[in-house]
Parts: C-alpha cells; sequence; structure tokens
C-alpha cells in the first residue's frame, strides 16, 4: 500500500497519450453549420434517449450495456447560430469537409506520420448522449509517426481526424444536459505508445505535441481548443483513460495519483484473494429495505423528510433526474469484507469513494456523500447506534462491513448491485475505465472503458482518397518542425521559455520571415516578437492586427536605421492602430529616424526649466530629469547616447564640474 | 443482408482484384501487411463497395478503424488467418403470457430491429419474435408476438402487387384472431401503403399499424425500438381499428402519433417527426404507458365486426403533377401509353392551363378518368370559383375535395380494379372511404408554424422540438 511517493520504474509505470486538438476551419467537419461559433444561450430543445446496438456476438458491449442500465434521460441544447439539423441527427451527413481533412493531413506530415492512401469514415459509439446520434465519426489520416523526444523517438501510433462532441452544461441523477455549439468542430487525435516513464514526461509530452500542432497556425488556441486523454497503467493493473485533461500542468499528479491508485487496488485484490475472493461467484452481498430503521435518524440525509425537501429545493422531476419508486434507504452487508472500504486508492480517497463513484454514475444517486459505510460512520451520539441497528437487521458479524444508499428504490437496487459488481472487479484488479479529472489531481469513475467493438464504418459517407500529390502539395509551406526550429533558435541563446512561446503562439513564423526577407538578426527577432510585442498584446495593444507584411517593413527600416529600435513602442502602437498604413509613412509622420534641426539649441532653455522643478539645485537630478523630458520627443529620433551627451556638457557648462 | 459472398473478392475489380489475386488473399483474410514506408497494418481485408476505385483495398484494423491503402504501395502481404463474418442475430425465446394479447407483426422488408455487422457496417435485420425480443426485450411485457416476413424489398420498390398480398395476409391474420396487426415498412412509401390498405382492408375489427423507423436500428440514437414499442402497443391495446401510421410526434423521444392512413404525408426527408396529417388531426397520441386520444371520431376495435378485404387494382393510372407551361403532349402521350387514371396535382384551387383543355378533352372521350387534387396539400379542390375551373369540370375533370394526391392515385387503382364504368368510377371516387376525403376542415388541421416569429420562437424554446 502508498500514499505517497513511487518509484515509477519499479512499479512499472507507463502512460501515453491522446492529444486531442481543434482544427481552424470556417466550417463543421460534416455539415455547413459555422465552427467556433460558441453560445451561452439555446433557442430550441431536445430530449433523447440511447440505446445499445447488438454486438457481432449478440452481446452487448460493456460500455454501452453499463449506459443503458444508468437510463440516462438526454437534454440537448440548440441554437441556430450554431447548429443545424445535422447535429441533432435530423438530417444525415452532408460530405465530409476537406479543408479538415487537409489539415489533418498537414499535422501527420508535422507528426512524421504515414499518411493512409484512403481515409474511412466509422463510427466510435458514445452512449453518454455526448453525441446525439450516438457515434462519433472518426477516420484514421495518418499511422506510424515518430517525434524527437528527450532524446529517443516517442511513437505515434496513429492520427484520426473526428468530429468534436457537446460541452455538458448538468449531471444530475439520470438527467444529463448537452449545449450542441461545440458538437461536430474537426479536430485530431494524436495517440501515442505507451513510452512515457514519469509523470513529468507526461507534461512534456503533451506540451510538446501541442507544439507541433500549433506551430503550423491551422489549428485553434485558448481555452478548450485542447484537451487529453492519458492512458495509464501499472505493472499487473490495465490501461485506465483520464479523460479530459485540460492543461497539460495537470497531467502530473493525475497520473501520479492513478498509479497509486493502481498499485493500492493490486493490494487490495491481493488482500481479497487471501480471503478467498477469487471470482464473481465469491462475493455474494446481501441487502435490505431500512428505510424505516433512518425514519427519525440524527444522519439527516437519510429521513424521508429530508430527502424529499432536497428533491424540491433542487427541482429533482420523476422520470427526468429521479428513478422509479418511493424513498428507501438500502443497506448492504458485505460479508467477510471488513477493512476493504477504507483500504486506500488515489491519495487521500478509499476504495468507498471506488463505490460511491459506481453508485452515482450508475445508479444516478447523487445526494452528497452518495454513501455511508461502516468504516467511516459518522459519530454522532445516536448514529452509531443506528448502525448497530442497521447491522443488527442483517445479521451482521465482526468482519463484515456495510454500506448504506438511498434514493428512489430503483436506483437503491441497482447501486446495491453496482457495488457487488465492483467488488467482483477488484478481485481481478484494476478495471478498464475512464475517469474523470479534477483540478485537485484527484479522480472520479466516468464509464467503463469501450472495447474495439464500437467500432464501425459509416455507411453514410464515402471513402476519401488521399494521392501522394495531395500530401506533396500540402507537406510545401508547412514549417519546421519544432525541435529543429528550436535547436536554430537556441543556437542563438534564445530562452526555451521563448522559444516555446513562440512556437505556439505562431510568432515564430514572423521571426522566420523577417529573418529571410529583411534581413533581421534572429536573435533580436525572437525577443522582438517573443517578448516585446507579447508584452504589448497583454497591454492590450492590437498587434495581432498588424499584417506580417508591416512586420517586414519595419525590420527592414530598422535595419537602416537602427535608432528606430529605441521607440518600437510607440511605433508598433501606430503600427496597431493603423494597419493598412505603410510603416515608412507613419516613420515620416512621426518624424522617427531623423533628428529634429537645432535639437541640441533648445537644451539650455529646457535645462533652466527642469532646474526650476527640481528645486533644490541636485544638479544630477536636474539632468536626470531633462534627458527624460527630452526623450518623450526625441526617443527614436536622437541616440538615448547622444541626448544625454548633450544634457552632460549642460550641467558641465551650469556648474563648476566634478 | 446476404449470405457470405460467393466471391471471395467481393467488390475488388481491375488492379486491386489482380494483386489481392497475387498475394493469395482474399475478403475476411486477416493479414499483415507492410506498405512502402514501412508502415505495417494488421486486421482483415473487408469487401468493397463495388462503386468505389479499383486501386485501393480496405482493410479493419484490430482498433476497429478501417483504412484504404493503395495496392501499389503495399509490399508484403502475409495472411495469418481468415476471420468471415457471420450474418446471424442470436434468438432467445419470446416469452409467452396467457395474460398479454396476442400481436403480428407483417414484414415487408424495412429494418426496424437490426444487429449491426461491426465489421462491414451491414445491418442484419432482425424480425423473429426471438431476434426482436434480443433487441428490444420491453416488447415481451406489451404482448405475445407473432411475426410473418411476407417479402423482403425496400419500401421504394412496394407495389401493387404487393398491396395485395399484404391486404390478404391481414385479413388471415384477423381471422387467425390476431388482436391488432403491426406492419413493418419502409417510411418512403408507408404513406402510400397506408391510404391503399385503407381501401383494401375495411370493417377491421382491430387495429392495423404501419411502423418504419428514419433513424436505422444500429444506431444508438434509433427511434426504431420506442416506435416499435408505441406500434405494438396501439395494436395490443389501442382502440382505433383503422389503418394507421405510428412514428414519432416531436424528434424528442417522447411520444408517438396516430395517423389516418388516408391523410398522412412523409414531410420530411430525415426528420424522425416526419409523419404529418394533413386536413386534419392526428388520431391519438402514444406514449410508453399511455393512450392520449384526439378524438372521438374513428371506428373503435370490436371483436364481432366481420372485416371485408377487397384486394383489387389497376396500376395504369398516374399523377401529373401540374406546373406551368405543361405541354399536353404528355396528357396525349399518357392516353396513348394507355393509362386509364390520371390524377392531377393543380394549383391552387385545382386549376391547369388552358392549352392543356383540348388534350384533357380527347383523353377524357378515350376512356381516362381523370381526377383533380391540390399540390398545395392542404385545402379543398374548388373549380366554381374561376372560370378555369368551371371549364375543366365541363371537360369532365371531377374535383376530389380535399383528398390528398397520393390517396387519390391509390383510391383510383383500387377503384378501377373494380370498374370501369365512368359514372361508378367517379361516384366511388367520390365516396369517402375511410376519411380519404373530410366534410370539414377544423382550422387546427393546417398548422405549419412559421420559425423565425417571435410566438413560434417562444413556444419552440420552452417545447421540445
Ligand atoms: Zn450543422
Amino acid at each position: 500500500m502508498t500514499d505517497g511517493t513511487l518509484d515509477y520504474a519499479a512499479v512499472g509505470f507507463i502512460c501515453g497519450l491522446e492529444v486531442h486538438q481543434q482544427l481552424l476551419t470556417a466550417h463543421k467537419m460534416f455539415c455547413r453549420c459555422p465552427a467556433g461559433r460558441y453560445t451561452e444561450t439555446h433557442d430550441g430543445t431536445v430530449f433523447r434517449h440511447m440505446r445499445p446496438t447488438l454486438s457481432e456476438l449478440g452481446e452487448y458491449d460493456g460500455t454501452a450495456l453499463m449506459e443503458f442500465k444508468t437510463r440516462k434521460n438526454i437534454v440537448y441544447l440548440l441554437n441556430k447560430e450554431n447548429v443545424c439539423t445535422y447535429e441533432m441527427d435530423d438530417t444525415p451527413p452532408f460530405l465530409v469537409n476537406q479543408q479538415a481533412v487537409d489539415i489533418a493531413i498537414e499535422q501527420c506530415v508535422m507528426l512524421g506520420c504515414d499518411i493512409v492512401d484512403e481515409v474511412h469514415i466509422a463510427r466510435k459509439q458514445y452512449l453518454d448522449g455526448s453525441i446525439p446520434t450516438g457515434f462519433q465519426r472518426t477516420a484514421i489520416v495518418g499511422v506510424n509517426g515518430t517525434i524527437p523526444f528527450r532524446g529517443r523517438a516517442l511513437s505515434v501510433t496513429q492520427v484520426s481526424v473526428e468530429e468534436d462532441s457537446c460541452r455538458e452544461v448538468r449531471d444530475e441523477g439520470h438527467l444529463i444536459i448537452w449545449r450542441t455549439d461545440r458538437l461536430g468542430m474537426p479536430l485530431i487525435e494524436t495517440v501515442t505508445g505507451p513510452e512515457l516513464r514519469t509523470p513529468e514526461e507526461v507534461e512534456e509530452a503533451i506540451l510538446l505535441i501541442g507544439r507541433v500542432c500549433r506551430s503550423t497556425g491551422h489549428v485553434r488556441v485558448g481555452l478548450g481548443a485542447s484537451r487529453q486523454d492519458v492512458n495509464v497503467s501499472v505493472r499487473g493493473g490495465r490501461r485506465v483513460e483520464i479523460k479530459g485533461v485540460p492543461k497539460a500542468s495537470w497531467a502530473p499528479r493525475l497520473v501520479h495519483g492513478e498509479a497509486v491508485r493502481q498499485v493500492n487496488l493490486l493490494a487490495l485484490r491481493d488482500e481479497l484473494h487471501r480471503r478467498g475472493f477469487a471470482d464473481a461467484a465469491s462475493i455474494a452481498i446481501e441487502h435490505a429495505d431500512v428505510t424505516d430503521l433512518f425514519a427519525a435518524s440524527e444522519l439527516a440525509t437519510l429521513r424521508r423528510d429530508a430527502w424529499e425537501r432536497w428533491v424540491s429545493e433542487e427541482d429533482r422531476r420523476p422520470g427526468f433526474e429521479l428513478g422509479a419508486g418511493p424513498f428507501c434507504v438500502r443497506a448492504v452487508r458485505l460479508p467477510r469484507l471488513a477493512g476493504t472500504l477504507a483500504w486506500p486508492s488515489q491519495p487521500e480517497h478509499t476504495f468507498a469513494h471506488e463505490l460511491a463513484g459506481r453508485v452515482r454514475v450508475i445508479a444516478g444517486l447523487d445526494q452528497p456523500p452518495i454513501l455511508f459505510h461502516s468504516e467511516k460512520w459518522p459519530d454522532h451520539r445516536g448514529a452509531l447506534a443506528e448502525l448497530r441497528h442497521v447491522r443488527a437487521r442483517l445479521h451482521c458479524a465482526a468482519e463484515d462491513a456495510v454500506v448504506v444508499v438511498w434514493g428512489p428504490t430503483e436506483d437503491t437496487l441497482t447501486a446495491a448491485d453496482e457495488i457487488r459488481l465492483r467488488y467482483v472487479d477488484a478481485t481481478q484488479g484494476i478495471p478498464n475505465e475512464t475517469r474523470q479529472p479534477f483540478v485537485d489531481g484527484s479522480t472520479d469513475f466516468e464509464r467503463i472503458l469501450p472495447g474495439p467493438d464500437r467500432m464501425y464504418p459509416d455507411t453514410d459517407s464515402p471513402p476519401s482518397r488521399v494521392t501522394r500529390e495531395r500530401v506533396e502539395r500540402l507537406s510545401t509551406g508547412l514549417p519546421e518542425r519544432p525541435w529543429d526550429r528550436e535547436a536554430r533558435y537556441a543556437a542563438v541563446r534564445v530562452p526555451r521559455g521563448t522559444i516555446h512561446f513562440l512556437i505556439r503562439r505562431g510568432g515564430a513564423r514572423l521571426v522566420d520571415r523577417v529573418v529571410a526577407e529583411a534581413g533581421a538578426d534572429l536573435r533580436r527577432a525572437c525577443f522582438f516578437f517573443g517578448e516585446r510585442v507579447k508584452g504589448l498584446r497583454r497591454n492590450g495593444v492590437a498587434v495581432q492586427a498588424v499584417p506580417p507584411e508591416r512586420w517586414v517593413e519595419l525590420f527592414r527600416l530598422a535595419g537602416e536605421r537602427p535608432i528606430l529600435w529605441e521607440n518600437w513602442g510607440r511605433l508598433v502602437r501606430r503600427m496597431a492602430a493603423a494597419p493598412d498604413t505603410p510603416v515608412a509613412e507613419i516613420v515620416a509622420a512621426e518624424g522617427l529616424g531623423v533628428a529634429p534641426k537645432a535639437w541640441k539649441a533648445s537644451v539650455p532653455a529646457q535645462w533652466e526649466a527642469a532646474a526650476a522643478v527640481a528645486a533644490d539645485g541636485d544638479r544630477e537630478r536636474v539632468a536626470r530629469l531633462l534627458i527624460g523630458r527630452l526623450l518623450e520627443d526625441l526617443r527614436g529620433k536622437v541616440a538615448v547616447a547622444d541626448v544625454a551627451a548633450a544634457v552632460d556638457r549642460e550641467m558641465q557648462a551650469k556648474g563648476d564640474g566634478r | 443482408m446476404t449470405a457470405p459472398a460467393a466471391d471471395p473478392l467481393k467488390g475488388y475489380t481491375g488492379l486491386a482484384r489482380r494483386k489481392l489475386g497475387e498475394w493469395g488473399v482474399k475478403v475476411w483474410s486477416d493479414v499483415r501487411l507492410v506498405n512502402d514506408r514501412g508502415s505495417v497494418f494488421e486486421g482483415v481485408i473487408l469487401p468493397r463497395s463495388g462503386n468505389y476505385d479499383d486501386l485501393h483495398l480496405v482493410i479493419k484494423l484490430k482498433n476497429g478503424y478501417n483504412v484504404g491503402l493503395h495496392v501499389d504501395r503495399v509490399v508484403s502481404v502475409t495472411e495469418v488467418g481468415y476471420k468471415e463474418a457471420i450474418y446471424k442475430i442470436p434468438e432467445k425465446a419470446f416469452p409467452s403470457r396467457p395474460d398479454l394479447p396476442s400481436v403480428t407483426l407483417l414484414g415487408t422488408g424495412g429494418t426496424i430491429a437490426s444487429r449491426l455487422d461491426y465489421r462491414t457496417g451491414a445491418v442484419i435485420p432482425a424480425f423473429t419474435p426471438g431476434e426482436l425480443y434480443g433487441a428490444v426485450p420491453e416488447l415481451a411485457d406489451i404482448c405475445n408476438l407473432t411475426t410473418k416476413k411476407i417479402f423482403g424489398i425496400f419500401s421504394e420498390n412496394m407495389a401493387m402487387e404487393q398491396y395485395i398480398t399484404l391486404a390478404k395476409a391481414i385479413g388471415e391474420e384477423i381471422a387467425n384472431g390476431a388482436q391488432g396487426i403491426v406492419i413493418g415498412h419502409g417510411t418512403d412509401t408507408m404513406g402510400h401503403t397506408a391510404a391503399i390498405l385503407s381501401f383494401m382492408v375495411q370493417d377491421s375489427p382491430v387495429p392495423i399499424v404501419l411502423v418504419g423507423s428514419q433513424r436505422s436500428s444500429d444506431r444508438p440514437s434509433s427511434d426504431a425500438a420506442l416506435n416499435l414499442i408505441h406500434s405494438i402497443r396501439t395494436a395490443a391495446y389501442g382502440d382505433i381499428a383503422e389503418v394507421m401510421i405510428c412514428m414519432f410526434g416531436p424528434t424528442s423521444d417522447r411520444y408517438a402519433l396516430l395517423h389516418r392512413g388516408t391523410r398522412c404525408r412523409k414531410m420530411h426527408s430525415s426528420y424522425r417527426s416526419t409523419f404529418r396529417t394533413v386536413g386534419a388531426i392526428p388520431l391519438a397520441m402514444v406514449s410508453r404507458d399511455s393512450f392520449n386520444y384526439l378524438t372521438t371520431d374513428y371506428a373503435k376495435r370490436d371483436p364481432a365486426r366481420r372485416v371485408r378485404v377487397d384486394p383489387v387494382y389497376n396500376d395504369r393510372t398516374t399523377i401529373l403533377y401540374y406546373y406551368p407551361g405543361m405541354h399536353p403532349d404528355l396528357v396525349d402521350a399518357l392516353v396513348e401509353k394507355g393509362y386509364k387514371g390520371i390524377v392531377i396535382a393543380g394549383t391552387g384551387l385545382g386549376h391547369v392551363n388552358k392549352p392543356l383543355y383540348p388534350a384533357l378533352q380527347r383523353a377524357v372521350a378515350a376512356g381516362v378518368h381523370i381526377v383533380m387534387t391540390v399540390q398545395t396539400l392542404w385545402g379543398y379542390v374548388q373549380m366554381y370559383v374561376y372560370d378555369t375551373g368551371r371549364d375543366l369540370l365541363d371537360l369532365g375533370v371531377v374535383p376530389l375535395e380535399n383528398m390528398l394526391p397520393e390517396t387519390a392515385l391509390m383510391k383510383l387503382s383500387w377503384v378501377l380494379g373494380h370498374t370501369d364504368d365512368h359514372a361508378e368510377v367517379m361516384r366511388m371516387m367520390r365516396t369517402p372511404i375511410s376519411h380519404d376525403i373530410t366534410p370539414r376542415e377544423p382550422h387546427n388541421g393546417y398548422l405549419i408554424m412559421q420559425g423565425g416569429l417571435p410566438e413560434t420562437e417562444a413556444f419552440i424554446q420552452q417545447h421540445w422540438k
């Protein structure tokens, strides 16, 4: 058992990524709706359910069955701005957006992949309602890629292009509400081999793939534009997917926590085996309706009146959020399983949390704390007496554990069975599942991980041919790979943080252009775009409005008249305010780059004015003040050193010298 | 839907076919394939759709994705196994309960329930009670189900011959004691079938319900299972003993509507809620646990009533969908080709242009029966308002009030199966049999809400679409 540090190599930690990155297209992938137009309101609503389809063997896929058991009522919020009848699954797909396929091919080339010759759209089933059809349209575009990583090669197993899913608005009991604006936007999924060895490597690999994707400028940036699923396992464990990690910086804690969880659950498996629980047949639970025992409970949650109040306050409706049947408190006896509920799992959590996850998701019982159990029973005065009554009712022996759940009767029955099934899984070690990440580094059960049986061809869409000519055409004009660029910039001593920013936010393309077209100094250009312009943008200057040609003009002019650099801030602000005006005109209008006639002659008079302000007569102060005043006008026209020299001469003239 | 192809290289032609032959592999071969970039593809070779090019082979990878590979880029292929698809759906015995009514499901070819072949995407229809039970277990709580496959064709291939077979089969099932009949049908021509069955099967003692799906049942979001549940409930417990269509009311999973067979039309190529009652209101709403009858004007279930099956037809009939500038020789050509009945879908209140008159006159003189309906779908033919209408009446074109054009075509075919006597034909056409003509149109019989209007937007914001 472990709760803190972990020797990742010793426990056989392996991790691979599925990095999702939205593509920058005008339209969605299978319809003509605009992509990237998000809304927070809706003007129409659809209510649906999902039903699993029978697999080849006449069986339902594990996930499918689970999702069906949850009996989710699904509501889609529609806005005419960004969805049409395709997204609501009332119109078949239009032909696949070839701009999306092109960008996906570019990405594959960047990731060193082999591009397939014909792209076939498949359907990947999702029954949680995140896609109204019940499947995601997805297609492999590239395979067999590699990218340099920490002195070795990280393999890119495959890259697929697919449609994005809905955004979850609310998930309460049996009702889940989805917003459809994001649905159908094209994205690529980059799958790496399970080759990452430490949590730090995971974060670094996410950032690296992000840089590769963004370096083309053909992908979306900003919140939600890239998300990753992180697959983790330890030796003897199984692949668990932490889904939708929004930021690379979250990854290390999450994967560490998952590794710890798996090590602990493997130890629990051994403990269960030691106690003689090795398979499904050995886990025999019993449960009973004990509502009456809690009629006047000190645990307010378990009283019928409190339940009814909660239902009314939360506006839980029968047939929507609530399952069938009257309120019921159900106690589950776990024979000879005492001690397992408090068994550690992920850091700060115990095995009871694993049970709670299943109960919440599958039985739809989500009122906190979701369950009470005998190994962490509230120790109010009377509460412990109530636990004794429950134990007596279920004829519990000392080595038995007890879990209590509550809610609509049908749901408590589902919950009891899920508790049994989770113990059955525990006898086998780690169940394959998808887990939802939280900012504190913990995860919670989301769904059973689906198998390959959920994939089938999309009979609505013909394949797209990808000729080698098409790949060639898309490859020319692609930017340098980030690692090559990084090496080139690093050679002129640009810091890594600046390089990564430039690659991520597209500044690197400008850097290379001004170097190529205006003969700019590479190091100067990197600092200019990676630090100075970035600073202005943070201060709200609309530098993104300046077209690339203007930057080239700026570097060309400043190459001829380096003094312009001394007032780059003023110049760039003017360029941002008038992006259509040639930079030479701005320079001329501002009188930059040329010393005003007779500027020196005005210095003595200005000295007097400055001296009047610095009343104590300290000449050094007067000099500093004067230089500042003069530069307000002269910066970028006269070299700062020349201004300082002129003031210095005046100071000497005014006094006795030093 | 078919058995494994007799052709071991199914769908492959030209270059790809030759290459597969050279490599000694075939469809369903489990292969390890290496291309000119050294990429390895492991999976099963799939059949190829016949209308794709002859340059690529399709392989289903182990992770479930399919990819197409250009045969010229393949450098080596090793067959490691053979995994033929088994197009068969497992059966579970449909439970029998003496307390439940018995319903017969007649199959015409549309797939309501199905299983999916994950490799090809092919849909394998579930049809026997056992198969249906496997796919939609809820059905066992509703009725004792018998199924009969009448034929297996797409709905666009339904025609008079099939209508007769179907009508006779319905009669037999009623005679055998079915307490309700459900007909699985493709949605495209479901309205036509419902209309003609309304004439061929009269005075039914039990409900006759047509049902299909707009999203095929291989999709998790399919409307098929719910449609099946609604229609079988209607057949088992519904009070309306008429020919009806049972399909989604809104596009949401809320309830189905029962539409009268003669007054119903498919109004959207792909929406779930595609069927609409035209010129009247639907008969009832059906959900998983309730019926909400919207009218009392229907034939009630009555086990004592004797069904009359009258399966005759003459399919030398057609619809002439009038458009401005239509040439009269079109009418002459129909007469020349031996058409005996023409349903005109006229403009407005039932009009065609003047140059057509002589041709129509010639047709009537040649013994062709011509009736008038409106292409506006809603509203009545009224040929007395304008001179043009009166002229048409004088020519012998008979107005059919508010009968839908497709219903009129079905009825005319059926009537011409009985008689060729013009007066009798027209008497029968103008005598309503199953609300094919209604005496009055209620003001809520015509509702096409116009999107964008504030009141419509307010409505659709508050109701599940
Ligand atoms: Zn759309």
